[in-house]
Parts: C-alpha cells; structure tokens; sequence
C-alpha cells in the first residue's frame, strides 16, 4: 500500500484548528455580551476612557499586515522569492508595532491606576471593573496570539529564505498565513467591542 | 501469513530499535498501544483511588482518612477518571489503531501531530502527579466552580494546567480523524460504507474540536483569577459565579458524549459480528450519532437547574434533555433489534456488550429523572447523581472499553485470552457494579449528599453494601487485566479473522503489517454483510486459548 497524497487535508486540518481558536474567543465574547446587556451604561463609560486613536492605528496596522501576508503568499506562488520575503518582513513589523502600541497603551493605563486589582477598580462600580477586567483579558490573550502569529512568520520567513517553502510545496506559507488572518479577524471583532460601544 | 511481517518488527521509521522504535514512532498502531499501556495505569490507579473512598465511607465517621484527604481523594479520581481515563480512552486507543484500518489506509492523515498529542497526554499527566505534590492536593472536585477554586489555597493552578494540555491532546486527535476520514478513505469507500465505529470517531471528533476551546478558556480564567484576581465571576466586583457554571457545562457537557459516543460505536460493532446478523438500521445509528453530538451540545445547563436560572432556561433545557434521550433509545433498540433472531455465538466481548445495553439503559434511563426539573430539585447533589453518571460512564463508556478490549485484543496482539477467566471477570465486574451503584440510587432518594465526608445514621447500611459492591467490582477489574495480559505469555496463533467480523480489519493479519494492508483493500458495499460467515457456519465458532 502506498500512503495516499492529498494535500488539501493540510488546509482542511488547518481550518478545523481555527475553528477551536475562534471558539476559545467565543467565550471571553460570551461573557462579554452577558455583562455588556447586564451593565451597558458601565461598559460605554469604560469605552469613552480607551484611546480610540490607539485601536484605529492598530487596526489599521493589522490590516496592512494581513496585505503583506496575503502578498507574500502569491509571490511565494510565482517563485518571486525576494518580493515574498519582503512581504514577511513588513508582516512581521506591523506585528510588532502593534505590540508596542499596545505596550504603551496598557502602560497608560497601568499608569491611571487601572489594573486588574487595582484599588481603582476595587472602589468603581461592578460595570467598570469588568470592562477593563475583559479589556485585559482579551487584548492579552489576542496578544498572545499575535507573538505565536509572529513567530509562525518568522519560520515561514526563514523556510522561504532556505528555499524549503517554494510554489510547490507552500502549505505550511498559507497555514501560516491563515492563521495571521485569524488574529487579524479576532481582532476586528474587538476594535469595535472596547472602542466603539459608545 | 508467515511471511508477513507484523508492526511489532517492523519500527517505523524504520532504524530505530527498543525504546526510541516506540517514544518516536508514527505508526498509529504503536502510538494507540503507547496510549493504552499510560491509560491503563491511569485507570487502575482511579479505580482504586475510588475504592479508597467507598471504604472511608463504609463506615460512618471517620475511618482511616483526614477529612481533607478524602476531598483530595474524590478530586483526584474524578479529574484522573474524565481527563485521563474516559475522555482518552477509547477515540486513543481503538480510534488511533483501528480507524485507519477501518477506512482502508496506512495511518491517519497527520501523524507527527498523532504523535505529539500522546506527548501532550503524557504531558498533561506528569502536570497532574506534579500538582499532588506540591502545596497541597486539589480539594475542588473536577468542576473547579468558582469561588472555591478560586479561593482555596491547594494547588488548583496545576491540575487545571494539567487539564488544559491534555484538552489540547484531544482537540488535535479530534482534528486528525475528522481530516483522516475526510482525506485518506479508500477511493471507493462511500461515506454510507464507514464502519459505525468510524462514524462514531467521526461524530466524537467534531465535539472533541468545537467543545473543547471552551473548557480551556474557562479553565485559563480560573488561572487568570488566581493570579491576578481579575475579578469576572466575583458577584462582590460585578461578577457572575453562574457564568462560570454555564462555560464549565458548555464544554463539560458535550465531553459526556465525546465519552460515551465511542462506546456506543464499539456496541454497534461487536453486536452484529455476533450476531451473525447485519446491524438492523444502520443509517439510524449514523443520524442518531450526529443528532446526539449536535443535541447534546445544547443541553448543558441542566447541570444548573438549582443554581437560580430563570424557569424559561429550566424549561428550554428540559426539554432538550428529553430530545437527546431519542437518539439513544434509538441505539439501544437498533442493537436489540438485530440479536433478533439472530445466530448468537456468545463471546466475553458480546457478554461485556449486553452489560453495557443493560448498564447504560439503567443510567440513561435516571438521566430522565435528573432531567425532569421537579424530581431533579429533590435528588439534585445527592448520590442518586453519582450513580446516575457512574452507569452511563462507567457502566457505558467503562464497559465498551472493557468489550472492546476483548474484541480488539486478538487483533491487536495476535493471542487470545482465557474465555472462562474473561466471564468470570465480567461477571464479577457487572455484579459488584449493581451492588454498588444500587443502594447509592437508594440513598440519594433518601436524600445523602454527595462528596460529604460524613453522614447521617440511617445511611449506614447502603454505605455499607456500596463498599461491598466496590470490593467485588476492583477484584473483577484485577481478573480481567490478569488474564488479558496472561495471553501475552501465549504464542502468536490468531488467525486474521477469529470471530467472524467482516469490517476490514479482519481481513489484515492479527497482529497487522506495518502499512497495515499488504496489496489494496477490497471494499464491501456494505460493511455490515455477514451472508459468507454465516455459510461458513459453525468451522468459524471463536475459541478461548
């Protein structure tokens, strides 16, 4: 017997993982829903307190990124090896500007005394306290989520460099990528759900 | 068949000898015996943690544990049981070594990923020995509700990491057969062709994969919490403690069906084979897979009718409760149904079967009586509980496993076992099974609770008869490991069909090749047609060794 050779079950395999990480997001939006109905005037004032300038750059700058991403993957295809190393390379800068913006946008924060357990908090309506407490877990875990995104490029960027991605063999590029599309995805959800409710 | 090589000599890959020819290996087959070898050390070790707590309670007051240990003690059997033992069981024992051969190909699609989730189960366990050992054992039994896991000062933190890598273990077995099945069939398989075990794997695998990410979220914020005290399900900070039961149960519910829908699988294959019959409804049993794994997702918080829910949810959720009983009944009919008239060649694996119609009809059954809101206030908490999941876990998924093991056996280690021995153990198993879960329905209508260290007076004597039960039930468990693994001491004499199966893996040698076909499966239109066993008749009876 020879082992069968179809290599659409690397996408298919991909994107039943995707369906788990959009469902461990589905819960944090689960209880984000419940206590947004539950303390919505709470919820608007915290929205009011977030930097709208900050989650517009750095969805502007997730976009861009999955634009890299998404060119990256056609170069790949049309063997234009330095156009798609470039294409990693800007990725993995957006990548990383956003945390920084999200660096200095917690540090702001943590400066205003707003912090899981902090004395703020304590004394602040129910409401406010679990805003920002969503608010941290959230954009950490999607953090999180943007370095192992990050990191996936970063191999994918070397394998492209050792020429073990090429057009013919780009599943592990596109996995990559489409995991990067996720984050970004994740992320378009939460923009309007801390930034926007006002 | 001398000639052909069996995966036992040949390593794969191919090079690598003693131990590393199994801790690197990414044949399916070594790495389902490599599940089986750590799930049995589990299983034992919860079996007897269990009887550690029946034999405290034997007795009213203290016996010869602290207060403290006992918590630790149920705990410890409960995560050990679910995450470790039932969970894993059979979709990573049996799934990993028989899908592939029941579909007609080699291995599953990823089996580097196959390799690393048995990595990751080995991981998740060597995580919970650790969390035993250090500040103290977890005391929060295996929900972790909050507050008190958030509260108390043993070592939650790890046991919930520990059942957070192995909820990963099974998210990535899930996605490797969903994909197996979809990718590596036989060209001329049909999706009407797949063995019901398969499609069992195929159902379980799709809760494994969309279940599961909720648990680990809910089980990340109990560590949130614990570490930075966000405060999300504190009602003192606005918090909702119920939120975190309805995320428990939205995972930890449909993980009874990732438990018990394999079994069911096992059930529906064994039940022909000796039947020498063909499953009677065969379509019915896929659609009521699909429709348990679809209906059960959506009944969890009838785990919460107590914990001050609006009537409108008790209701809804009752009401789907009753919806999931239809499909099972279905099963349990359609397995009866074809021991109708059939030409019944009684086996220990077909003995272990029929426990499992009786046993699991018994515990889905009370699931009734718990799902009713009315009767469900009266024993909510109680031991009526306690032996409601103990029939349909234990006496369902602990029993398919048990079948399966006696049905699989041969194939998978080419000897067979002791037939009088494997009886005797069955029975001994199903009869301290009734003596102990019995009078625990008993006292829960009475009203004791469960998980109480202590009790009143008047529930001495079922306590008593319990422990009894228990003391049976470990003995028969102790017997039928015994003897399994006696065979292993035997000569390699299995023929490649010894009891007159006709699903592919008992056209392959016992045990199979390394590819586990040596030239191109033929596939049956039809898995389930036994016209050719039956006109062979009674040359092919299966013997004990």
């Amino acid at each position: 017997m020879k082992p069968q050779t179809d290599r659409t079950g690397n996408k298919m395999g991909m994107w039943l993982f995707l369906y788990t990480e959009i469902i461990l997001f589905g819960g944090l939006f689960v209880l984000y829903a419940v206590y947004f109905d539950r303390y919505t005037e709470d919820f608007i004032a915290g929205a009011k307190e977030l930097d709208r300038v900050f989650g517009v750059v750095n969805t502007i700058i997730l976009l861009v990124s999955s634009f890299f991403v998404a060119a990256s993957i056609t170069a790949v295809r049309k063997a234009h090896d330095r156009i798609a190393l470039a294409g990693l390379w800007g990725a993995l800068a957006c990548g990383a500007v956003f945390l920084v913006n999200k660096y200095i946008e917690w540090g702001h924060k943590i400066e205003h005394g707003i912090y899981p357990g902090s004395e703020k908090l304590l004394d602040s309506a129910g409401g406010q306290n679990l805003f920002f407490g969503l608010y941290y877990v959230i954009t950490g875990l999607h953090g999180i989520h943007i370095i192992i995104g990050m990191t996936l490029l970063g191999v994918s960027l070397v394998l492209v460099h050792r020429q073990k991605i090429t057009a013919q063999k780009d599943a592990l590029l596109e996995n990559c990528g489409l995991y990067w599309h996720l984050v970004d995805l994740v992320w378009i959800f939460i923009f309007p759900l801390f930034y926007l409710v006002v | 068949m001398e000639s052909v090589k069996s995966f036992y000599e040949t390593p794969s890959p191919a090079g690598f000898t003693g131990i590393w020819s199994w801790l690197i290996t990414f044949d399916h087959k070594r790495i389902a015996l490599m599940y089986l070898y750590a799930i049995l050390f589990w299983f034992i070790l919860a079996v007897l943690l269990g009887g550690v707590i029946r034999l405290e309670l034997m007795f009213e007051g203290k016996t010869f544990l602290r207060p403290e240990l006992y918590n630790s003690a149920f705990t410890l059997h409960g995560v050990i049981m679910i995450f470790l033992f039932i969970i894993p069981a059979l979709p990573a024992v049996f799934g990993n070594f028989f899908l592939p051969i029941q579909i007609g190909t080699d291995d599953v699609y990823f089996p580097k990923l196959n390799l690393l989730s048995w990595y990751l189960y080995m991981a998740g366990g060597v995580v919970a020995v650790v969390s035993l050992f250090s500040d103290g054992f977890p005391d929060t039994g295996w929900t972790f509700y909050v507050p008190f896991s958030i509260s108390t000062n043993t070592n939650v933190s790890t046991a919930v990491f520990a059942a957070f890598i192995l909820g990963f273990s099974s998210m990535l077995t899930g996605l490797n057969f969903i994909t197996t099945i979809h990718k590596m069939r036989a060209k001329t398989m049909g999706w009407l062709q797949l063995p019901l075990f398969t499609w069992s794997l195929y159902a379980t695998a799709w809760v494994q994969l969309l279940a599961t990410p909720v648990v680990t979220i809910t089980l990340v914020l109990v560590m949130i919490e614990r570490y930075f005290n966000v405060g999300l399900f504190d009602p003192s900070r606005g918090g909702d403690p119920i939120l975190y039961q309805h995320l428990f149960w939205m995972y930890s519910h449909p993980a009874v069906y990732i438990m018990i829908l394999p079994g069911m699988g096992v059930i529906s294959e064994i039940i022909p084979v000796f039947a020498r019959k063909s499953i009677f409804g065969y379509k019915a049993i896929v659609a009521s897979s699909l429709a348990i794994a679809i209906a059960g997702s959506l009944v969890w918080a009838h785990h919460m009718y107590t914990s001050g829910m609006s009537d409108t949810a008790v209701f809804v959720f009752s009401l789907l409760t009753f919806v999931v009983a239809i499909p099972s009944a279905i099963k349990v009919f359609s397995w009866v149904a074809t021991l109708y008239k059939g030409a019944i060649e009684m086996t220990p694996p077909l003995f272990l079967s029929l426990c499992f119609i009786y046993l699991f009809s018994v515990g889905g059954l009370t699931g009734l009586v718990l799902g009713a809101p009315g009767p469900n206030i009266h024993v909510h908490d109680t031991h009526f509980v306690v032996a409601h999941f103990h029939c349909t876990m234990f006496g369902g998924t602990g029993f398919a496993f048990f079948a399966a093991l006696h049905y699989w056996w041969p194939k998978m280690f080419g000897r067979m076992y002791d037939f009088k021995k494997a009886y005797i153990a069955a029975v001994l198993v199903t009869g301290g099974f009734m003596f102990h879960y019995v009078p625990m329905f008993i006292l829960g209508l009475q009203g004791m609770p469960r998980r109480y260290f202590d009790y009143l007076p008047q529930y001495a004597p079922g306590n008593f008869f319990a422990g009894f039960g228990a003391l049976f039930m470990i003995a028969g468990i102790g017997l039928m490991m015994v003897n399994l693994f006696a065979s292993l001491a035997r000569q390699r004499t299995v023929p490649p069909d010894p009891w007159g199966g006709v699903t592919l893996e008992w056209t392959v040698p016992s045990p199979p090749p390394l590819h586990n076909f040596e030239k191109d499966p033929d596939i049956p239109d039809y898995p389930y047609d036994f016209s050719k066993i039956v006109a062979a008749g009674s040359g092919s009876r299966p013997k004990g060794a």
